[in-house]
């Protein structure tokens, strides 16, 4: 077995008692991605001239340690990151044409908390272009596969970032999730997702899509590794205006297997019509065995439910045209050739730079932001969403976590949903919503239809992840899903 | 609600995108179908409801004021597609 699969503190405490090298680590992991990348084409760039360097650096710092425990968690783990986390030094094009060629001057908050926790990043993750879709299949370089199966789409649009995961190219990964690209990509390639509330990691140097939404969170092979990192990325930044000023608590002391008197609440809109009767059966299954662990189980509504993919879709275009007006060819990225004046080199510029997808939801928020269309479509979605909040609020009042599927159904077949772009939104509507209320949520492995994993939701009140890692890690011990790994 | 070619191509020009026929026709279309997604909203009475925009409650963050090393501005021009004497170089605005 690869040292690879291990989990992140079975790999610390063999490097803590010397028994495997950093560069070692590195070298493997290089290893796996040059042996599998071919066939899952997750990587947009590989780390090769830094990587073994700082596996080197690192290495000089376990020699000097005075005191083995002092070494912190994330140590010479190889790491891969989404292609919208700016990192110095490296490229970071968000899936997209118009920012071919940009290295970013500075490295984001999350890169600085990885690096100062020892972690090894081995390069940058394909994604849907901008974080926009739920395939990977708008990448403008190249379209991501399913380990499980090579016919299908791993998700999006943390696609890379879960494929990587699962292909066991990396240790961890981070992804960004705006409605849901951590958790539905997870869930298509059976590995741990994990949204954090928004505000508890910085996003100071993630090139917004939706700022309203997005976060930063973590993908790992269990729940274990999801409360390691995110324990070295969360916390209050002085950088990020939206970042909160809360009290990080040690996420592992949640890690105790035990749930016995937790009160968790079945949505019945996430488990009723338009989700695949496989999948519903998969994860009845699932809360079963939450209740047989202890956890008292109830069904409750959320009934705005049904509004919040239309929310969704003119808060997230809204702030997405607005976000990606600064692509104007002037500063970063590409400029298109022959324009006659300033204004024309806008339009060819982001014409030829940005995909069919980014053009059509920076046309919907334009359209929705426009005036005489503000009130009727942009302020009226915000005032959907503080409905949506509040049924979230009113649930939280009596439970400690709400759960369902993360998405309706299993990863799809590559180019299935390509045609039609409304089919494609559908897919999110298990993860929108929560979103939209800023809550934290995890997708975790629970089963198989047909050969492709089925992931299960978690959903916690704001700033609960050690409730939601705590029933996770009963449910993932309990069940042992989390063994069973793609054969590339 | 329906939105119509020649609004399409007023938001494309509002959105600094020059689309082609091809394009213009394609979104038409699927601009109507995706607002007609959005029109479920209206379902709702929301007159006493007050909107979400940032689901924390935030206040400004004012940092001290004081001077810090910024980014050096060669750095600063670096990613440009084109830049002189320090600064960005776009094409001529006015003749």
């Amino acid at each position: 077995m690869s040292i690879l699969e291990n989990s992140i503190s079975q790999i610390h405490s063999l490097l803590k008692n010397k028994e495997i090298k950093v560069s070692e680590l590195v070298q493997e992991s290089f290893g796996r991605i040059e042996a599998t990348d071919n066939k899952v084409q997750a990587f947009l760039a590989l780390n090769q001239e830094k990587a073994p360097k700082r596996a080197q650096q690192i290495e000089q710092e376990i020699t000097e340690l005075e005191d083995a425990e002092d070494l912190p968690i994330l140590a010479g783990i190889p790491a891969g990151i989404k292609d919208n986390i700016c990192t110095m030094g490296m490229p970071t094009t968000c899936g997209s044409r118009i920012l071919e060629g940009y290295i970013p001057p500075y490295s984001a908050t999350v890169m600085k908390r990885l690096h100062a926790a020892g972690a090894v990043p081995m390069g940058k993750l394909n994604m849907d272009e901008f974080a926009m879709g739920s395939s990977t299949e708008n990448s403008a370089y190249q379209i991501t596969r399913n380990p499980w199966n090579l016919d299908y789409v791993p998700g999006g649009s943390s696609g890379g970032s879960a494929a990587s995961v699962a292909a066991g190219q990396v240790v961890f990964a981070l992804g960004s999730d705006t409605g849901g690209s951590i958790r539905q990509p997870a869930a298509y390639c059976g590995v741990v997702g994990l949204k954090p509330t928004y505000g508890l990691v910085s996003r100071f140097g993630l090139v917004a899509y939706a700022s309203s939404l997005d976060q930063i969170g973590p993908l790992t092979r269990n729940v274990e590794d999801t409360a390691d990192v995110l324990q070295a990325i969360a916390g209050y930044d002085e950088q990020d205006s939206t970042s909160a000023d809360v009290t990080v608590p040690n996420y592992r002391d949640a890690l105790t297997g035990d749930i016995k008197g937790l009160k968790i609440a079945v949505a019945k809109e996430y488990m009723g019509e338009g989700i695949d009767p496989q999948v519903r059966a998969v994860i009845q299954k699932a809360i079963d065995q939450l209740a047989a662990l202890g956890a008292e189980i109830e069904e409750v509504s959320l009934p705005h439910t049904e509004y919040a993919l239309a929310s969704y879709y003119l808060i997230a275009p809204a702030e997405a045209s607005s976000n990606l007006a600064r692509y104007d060819g002037v500063k970063y990225g590409i400029r298109a050739d022959g324009a006659k004046d300033l204004l024309d080199m806008y339009k060819k510029t982001r014409s030829q730079g940005f995909g069919e997808e980014v053009k059509r939801r920076i046309m919907v928020g334009t359209y929705a932001l426009s005036s005489g269309y503000y009130d009727a479509y942009y302020l009226k979605a915000q005032k959907v969403r503080t409905l949506i909040k509040q049924d979230f609020d009113k649930v939280f009042e009596k439970y400690d976590l709400i759960v369902g599927p993360t998405a309706p159904t299993t990863a799809f077949k590559i180019g299935e949903k390509t045609a039609d772009p409304l089919t494609m939104y559908l897919n999110d509507i298990c993860t929108i919503p929560i979103n939209l209320a800023g809550l934290p949520a995890i997708s975790i492995p629970c089963g198989f239809v047909d050969g492709l994993p089925v992931g299960l939701q978690l959903i916690g009140k704001a700033f609960a992840e050690s409730t939601i890692l705590q029933a996770s890690y009963a449910y993932e011990q309990a069940t042992q899903f989390y063994k069973q790994r793609p054969v590339l | 609600m329906s939105i119509t070619i020649k609004e399409v191509e007023h938001v494309a020009n509002l959105a600094r995108l020059q689309l082609s026929e091809q394009e213009q026709e394609k979104f038409t279309g699927q601009l109507n179908s995706i607002l007609h997604l959005a029109e479920k909203i209206n379902e709702l009475s929301t007159d006493d409801v007050e909107p979400t925009s940032h689901v924390l409650d935030i206040k400004n963050v004012m940092r001290k004021d004081e001077v810090v090393p910024s980014l050096p501005r060669e750095e600063a021009l670096r990613n440009a597609p084109s830049n002189e004497d320090g600064h960005f170089k776009v094409p001529p605005i006015i003749e």
